[in-house]
């Protein structure tokens, strides 16, 4: 993936500033690492708009203001809209070298959200919208959304002796965002920090809309140890249950095709969110995971 | 500073101490999280290779570059463990709060 026109932005060269300062995030939350890195990469002079959710939740806790660059909370709903309303502004007032980014959860994204999202899509609205993946609705407690995992236990999906959890597959809101034709659009995950920066920054550059889906593990839903989550956030990508890819030009990319995965049962039995499923039930996953892949095999450009 | 600095809260007296808007200015820090930590990364400089590893991953944004290796601010570490279960030379290790 190229990055034009401006110094690559890595390790060494992001800025030392944080904007994204003393919140309130549970420890080793992924999701407030993938705010950090958007903030920094998109740098100063940017709008940020947060639904409710964990990460509006965490930042704004008054007389405490953990956002160290403009942001502000949206409805639950609204975070596309919202956005639209800032660039239009942005606009109105002649603003020049600005981004307006959104960073909602995956319930904001994939469920109360996604018509105001379909709608800025559709508008062709310069603006970057990214979601947060850690797969249920974290900040309410647990509940399942529409990007829950089939198989994990939540408040609302509770494994017991009739039902193992989630019974039903994430949403692919990648494709779902996809088949509006957006100008830029692509996966990744904070257990590949450097792919998700270049995609952050690409998405910076680009002139229309453009969404990123980043995964982002969370100890306290998933009930898993802390200091895990980025070892998480890298083995889901090396299982092959997240994949790593772009969409451009009415294209798919893969970004990465393993020869071999990693093995599933480890991703699995490490979470108690899975505590409860059985060989059989794994085996279902591995079975869902290798047909998506034979697809994406036969139909998008591989690198 | 490359990050907002804690300020010392003072209890409104005035309609005038409040902001305006539902908000004080942007980074109005006025509580640390150091008190969550039951667990504390210690660092070991001289194993340190400055390979900023910790400093990507570290979800707080608490740990900073120093002289081509890091150092942590340890008023806002939460204790999590990703910087030393990551740190390749293992020069970060956790200890239990309290403890050295
Ligand atoms: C219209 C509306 N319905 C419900 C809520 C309650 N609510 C606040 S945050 C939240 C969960 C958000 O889940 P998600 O978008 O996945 O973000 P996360 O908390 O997991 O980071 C809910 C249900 C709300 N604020 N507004
Ligand atoms: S509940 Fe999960 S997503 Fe929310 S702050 Fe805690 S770790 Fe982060
Ligand atoms: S990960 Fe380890 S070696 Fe690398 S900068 Fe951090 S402490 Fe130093
Ligand atoms: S323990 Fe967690 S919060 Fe503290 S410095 Fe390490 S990664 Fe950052
Ligand atoms: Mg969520």
């Amino acid at each position: 993936m190229s990055v034009v026109n401006k110094v690559r932005i890595n390790a060494r060269t992001i800025t030392d500033k944080e904007f994204f300062y003393g919140h309130k995030a549970c420890a080793g939350c992924g999701g407030s690492l993938a705010v950090r890195h958007i903030l920094k990469v998109l740098g100063e002079r940017t709008f940020t708009v947060l639904p409710a959710g964990c990460m509006s939740a965490v930042g704004f806790n008054f007389p405490q203001l953990c956002f160290d660059s403009n942001a502000i909370i949206s409805t639950f709903a609204g975070t596309a809209s919202m956005m639209s309303g800032i660039a239009a502004g942005a606009r109105a007032l002649g603003l020049k070298d600005y981004h307006v980014v959104g960073i909602a959860g995956d319930g904001g994204t994939a469920d109360i959200g996604l018509q105001a999202l379909s709608g800025a899509i559709d508008r062709r609205e310069k603006v970057i919208y990214i979601c947060y993946d850690n797969e249920a609705y974290m900040n309410t407690g647990i509940q399942k959304s529409g990007l829950t995992p089939f198989g994990a236990r939540t408040t609302t999906t509770p494994a017991g002796e009739n039902i193992k959890g989630t019974v039903t597959t994430k949403k692919n809101m990648f494709e779902i965002v996809a088949a509006h034709g957006i100008d830029y659009a692509a996966t990744a995950s904070v257990g590949y920090i450097q792919d998700f920066i270049n995609k952050i920054q690409k998405a910076s550059e680009v002139d229309g809309t453009s969404y990123i889906h980043v995964y982002a593990p969370c100890p306290t839903g998933w009930g898993t140890e802390t200091d895990v989550t980025i070892d998480l956030a890298k083995e889901v990508v090396d299982t092959g249950l997240w994949v790593l890819a772009e969409y451009e030009q009415g294209e798919f990319r893969l970004n990465r095709n393993p020869k071999s995965f990693a093995p599933v049962e480890n991703y699995v039995r490490r979470q108690g969110r899975f505590k409860h499923l059985e060989d059989e039930d794994i085996a279902a996953i591995v079975h869902a995971r290798d047909a998506k892949w034979e697809q994406i095999r036969n139909s998008w450009k591989l690198k | 500073m490359n990050r907002p600095a804690l300020r010392k809260y003072v209890n409104p007296q005035y309609l005038s101490d409040l902001p305006e808007g539902p908000c004080y200015d942007a980074g109005h820090l006025v509580t640390v999280n150091a008190g969550w930590r039951t667990r504390k990364p210690v660092l070991d400089s001289e194993a340190c290779t400055g390979c900023y590893i910790c400093y990507m991953n570290c979800p707080e944004g608490v740990i900073f570059k120093s002289d081509g290796k890091v150092d942590i601010d340890y008023d806002f570490c939460k204790g999590c463990g990703i910087c030393g279960n990551g740190c390749p030379k293992d020069a970060i290790v956790m200890i239990r709060e309290g403890e050295a």
